[in-house]
């Protein structure tokens, strides 16, 4: 026989204000199984949970329903309320009136009406639940850290100094991402690569840290504390263990006229390259799309051993015996097992030539904010000099354009890159710390310096260094005689301005980098129209994605400046040591799972899951002959969401806590 | 190659030379036009200013006309027209209150098969190879800055032809016919439009910007395929020297001009005897 206590709470005012409590708990207790209903103030304080357990001694309840906030909020509250006072936590339930109730109607009486409906609900399944218990796992107390950008180098060395083994896996053939690109930062003007480049030597030198550059994840497979990662490492056509970083194979290659990445197209590189003198590994690569010898291979259709073009880089290279350069290298796919990844793919850059009337990205003088950022560092290809990169000569003036494809619904993107704001004030000084006679003008929509110390740096850029901010948009760039004449208009005052300019910076937006939305299928983990990964909670779970054991980190969520990245960065490796602190993992029992006897092994369930989480099991007679194949839930990976419960034709998988007869009471009882 | 024709009133009185070269350059090229019957004003700019019913109710006469007549495909070679034309085309098209409230009002049904054309799609369709080969006359000299202005390509969302910022149709018909198309700025900026009247100055200013920006950038002709760009840049070029005190002479051409000079027509033929500046210098 049931024995269900009813605890109805008032929220402050928050729900008693429309629906009313007093009325909620007389027609609980007259609801058959409840034999104790109270109201109270706040359910979720400290008097409230202990009212909760007080009545589970005294009246030997056999379920619990809370009307209260949504289960988002407090389930996990008065579930362990109920646990404490020995009741299974699976046997307390949550009846949603506020968000679905008083938050959202104005009649009082119809509210507690429909109050009263959602205990009745909760109060019917309640009686159906049974004891679950949570599922145990093992965990593999080591990382994947994908990313190697500010974001990733701080997850990883968090991580990797909190005692555990980090594999960190980056695209290109350095760490460093594109803070190593940047000059000096704000608010405070210091030097990018000198806060930046110890950071990434300490990851190259630490005992945990396992780098794996020029890869790229192939594969995941497996659940929270068990993934398998499959790593591509791409072919560097190096030996990097025989390697010594001397660089006299970058010093012969013919091929000198590639556009650097690392430069962002303004300098150049050549075929066997490392992005750029402090890059970590200092280990270079063979481009081999550009290549003479591989370019000629392909040309002639035959293996690259046969091929005799070229070869300078192997010539040169000083190891001997055997040289460091081996044409013949091929990619290789590594197998990781790591208990937690942590994703910081970052951001790339909109492109300028998006714009057409900003000239479609065809005059060198109409840069990106990159472009400027490798102008104006003394690491970049005029070592630091402000120079136009078409004729090389000092620009007098640059205008600066802010939001270019940010907040412009016409481009597809309206939300702000949240950066912009501040490297371009920071761009305005360092102009002028550079051309003293030189003026910068800045079109701005608003100015968005919140954070600490960041509006006296803008206001700095304004009074003391003498930028020019003009509220408006730029209507067109024409280049006239040399020079560049921007069209734009000052909304203050309302007036239209034409600005003759030797250079114009474009403040483009920040975008997911290409292809997040592949890794997020591979991972498993949502991603949004932008294709920003998607956090589990906007204000509450900042760090971690609806995938447990998958957390995120930087700009590949969202735009983010170098403090945040880093801040989130540190976040989800406190995350990340927070799962390798205990040796096994408590999962929610919350799974599905399949009726093998019912099951004709269609395997819609299988198409349907997000998470990879059903398998196919054979089932074998005697004599070791399959007779049938049918779906299987792996309980560490299913996540609950109950997908496969809708697809099943044969009604054959049911969800712990929602199965049918729980469903069907609750639907029963409206 | 069989094409609907409406004329719009312009081509017919001050830009009778457009009206003259697409006769002559469509006849040269083997695609016959057949002019609408009974067609009347498309509304242009006043109608629109005026009532938006009234400014798709004229150029929607027009359309339902052309249905009845069984013209699929309408010819309309200057460019407010075919704006217009198009506008209204789009708009009754999606919308079936708007459909049948003008039904009512011009009282004939409207069912959306006529696809509005200006000059330069005519020609595109027609493709650039079958061009080429129609041309008995080189136009090598010419270095031409090709002009679309406002409303060829805009707005892009209801002409959908091109694109707005930087169009190319009017480079590639040129280029087709022997002629350097010269990459310059002006392309789609205003001209001044129907202001010619209302603020003669403030035409003569953005008039100005565009002939001297073509003249920068190399161009010794200027190519246009709109009645008031023309107007604006060759019978006005006499006053914009004035003001400026400049002695510039920059001849500027209907493309359906330099198409039919490329087919073979002569000068008179093509209509440029009507040009306010002397533009017989590059064509020998």
């Amino acid at each position: 026989m049931a024995r269900i206590g009813v605890f109805i709470c008032h929220c402050g005012e928050n729900i008693a204000r429309t629906v009313d409590p007093i009325a909620c708990a007389e027609a609980a207790k007259k609801m058959r199984g409840v034999v104790h209903a109270v109201e109270y103030k706040y359910m979720c304080s400290d008097p409230g949970q202990q009212m909760i357990k007080e009545a589970i001694a005294e009246h030997r309840l056999t379920g619990v329903v809370v009307a209260a906030c949504s289960p988002q909020m407090h389930e996990t509250t008065f579930r362990r309320a109920s646990a404490e006072a020995g009741l299974n936590p699976y046997l307390c339930e949550i009846s949603n009136v506020r968000e679905h109730c008083s938050w959202v109607h104005e009649d009082k009486a119809a509210a507690t009406e429909k109050g009263i409906d959602l205990i009745r609900v909760m109060v019917e399944k309640v009686k159906k639940n049974e004891e679950l218990q949570p599922i145990k796992v093992p965990v593999t107390k080591r990382a994947l850290v994908i990313g190697g950008g500010i974001a990733g180098i701080q997850t990883a060395l968090d991580i990797a100094n909190g005692g555990h083994e980090v594999v960190l896996v980056e695209r290109t053939p350095s760490i460093g991402g594109h803070m190593a690109q940047l000059s000096e930062t704000f608010p405070t003007l210091d030097c990018s690569q000198c806060i930046l480049t110890p950071r990434m030597v300490e990851v190259g030198q630490h005992p945990r840290i396992k780098l794996y550059v020029y890869s790229e994840i192939e594969s995941v497979d497996g659940f929270i504390g068990n993934f398998e990662v499959k790593i591509r490492q791409k072919a560097k056509s190096v030996d990097t263990k025989l390697c010594t970083g001397c660089g006299a194979c970058q010093q012969v290659c013919p091929q000198k006229k590639i556009p650097s990445e690392f430069d962002v197209g303004l300098g150049t590189r050549t075929a066997i390259y490392s992005p750029f003198p402090q890059a970590v590994p200092n280990k270079p690569v063979i481009d081999r799309e550009n290549c003479l010898r591989f370019r000629a291979a392909r040309k002639k259709g035959i293996p690259i051993d046969e091929c005799t073009v070229c070869g300078k880089c192997y010539e040169e290279c000083p190891i001997e015996p055997r040289k460091a350069v081996d044409f013949s290298q091929t990619d290789e796919v590594v197998t990781e097992k790591v208990g937690a990844i942590v994703v910081a793919t970052g951001f790339e850059l909109y492109p300028t030539d998006a714009y057409g009337e900003y000239g479609y990205g065809k005059h060198p003088d109409i840069i990106s904010g990159l472009e400027f950022e490798r102008l104006a560092s003394a690491s970049g290809p005029t070592t630091g000099e402000i120079r136009r990169p078409s004729d090389g000569s000092v620009p007098k003036n640059v205008v600066f354009i802010q939001c270019v494809g940010s907040r412009d619904n016409a481009k597809g993107i309206p939300y702000c890159s949240k950066i912009c704001c501040m490297y371009t004030a920071k761009h305005t000084m360092l102009y002028k710390h550079k051309v003293h006679d030189g003026q910068a003008y800045v079109f701005y929509m608003d100015i968005r310096s919140g954070g600490k110390n960041y509006d006296e740096f803008v206001r700095r850029a304004i009074e003391e260094d003498g930028a020019v901010y003009l509220r408006g948009r730029v209507s067109r760039i024409y280049r006239k005689e040399g020079r560049l004449v921007v069209l734009g208009v000052d909304t203050l005052s309302g007036k239209k301005v034409e600005i003759e300019t030797d250079m114009v910076v474009l403040a483009t937006a920040m975008q997911a980098q290409p292809q997040t939305d592949k890794l997020a299928q591979t991972l498993g983990i949502p991603y949004d129209q932008y294709e920003f990964l998607s956090e589990a909670h906007p204000k509450l779970r900042p760090v971690e994605t609806n995938t447990a054991g998958v957390m995120l980190a930087g700009a590949c969520q969202a735009p983010k400046d170098i403090p945040d990245a880093v801040a989130q960065g540190s976040a989800a490796a406190s995350k990340v040591l927070g799962i390798f602190s205990s040796d096994e993992l408590e999962r929610e029992p919350v799974v599905a799972s399949v009726d093998e006897n019912i099951c004709f092994g269609c395997l819609a369930c299988k198409e349907v899951c997000p998470y990879g989480a059903i398998e196919e099991k054979e089932i074998k007679d005697r004599d070791g002959n399959v007779v049938r194949v049918v779906a299987q839930v792996n309980p560490g990976v299913c996540q609950g969401c109950g997908l496969c419960v809708a697809a099943c034709r044969a009604n054959c998988i049911d969800l712990a806590g929602f199965n049918d007869e729980q469903v069907y009471a609750e639907i029963k009882a409206l | 190659m069989k094409v609907g024709y409406y004329p719009g009133c312009s081509v017919e009185g001050t830009a009778r030379e457009f009206g003259i070269s697409v006769r002559k350059s469509c006849e040269l090229l083997g695609i016959e036009l057949v002019d609408l019957d009974d067609w009347s004003c498309c509304g242009a700019t006043a109608a629109h200013n005026t009532s938006h019913l009234l400014s798709v109710a004229l150029p929607g006469r027009n359309l339902a006309l052309a249905e009845q007549q069984g013209l699929d495909k309408l010819l309309a070679p200057c460019a407010a027209c075919s704006n217009r034309l198009i506008a209204a085309h789009k708009e009754m098209t999606e919308s079936d209150t708007l459909r049948s409230e003008i039904a009512d009002l011009i009282e004939m049904p409207y069912s959306s098969s006529v696809k509005v054309l200006n000059y330069l799609e005519l020609i595109l369709n027609y493709g650039m190879e079958n061009l080429a080969s129609k041309v008995t006359r080189k136009l090598a000299d010419f270095k031409v800055a090709c002009y679309y202005g406002c409303l060829l390509v805009r707005p892009p969302k209801i002409v959908e032809f091109d694109d707005a910022e930087n169009p190319q149709s009017m480079d590639r018909i040129v280029t087709a016919l022997g002629a350097e198309a010269v990459d310059w700025e002006y392309k789609v900026e205003c001209c001044g439009g129907g202001f010619t009247i209302s603020d003669p100055k403030l035409v003569e200013t953005l008039s100005h910007d565009v002939i001297e920006n073509a003249e920068a950038e190399g161009a010794n002709a200027i190519a246009v395929s709109c009645p008031l760009c023309h107007a604006n840049l060759d019978m006005k070029q006499a006053a914009i020297n004035a003001r400026f005190h400049e002695k510039r002479k920059m001849p500027v051409f209907y493309v359906s001009e330099l198409v039919a000079l490329g087919c073979g027509a002569t000068p008179e033929e093509a209509g440029i005897n009507k040009h306010f500046v002397d533009s017989y210098a590059l064509i020998r």
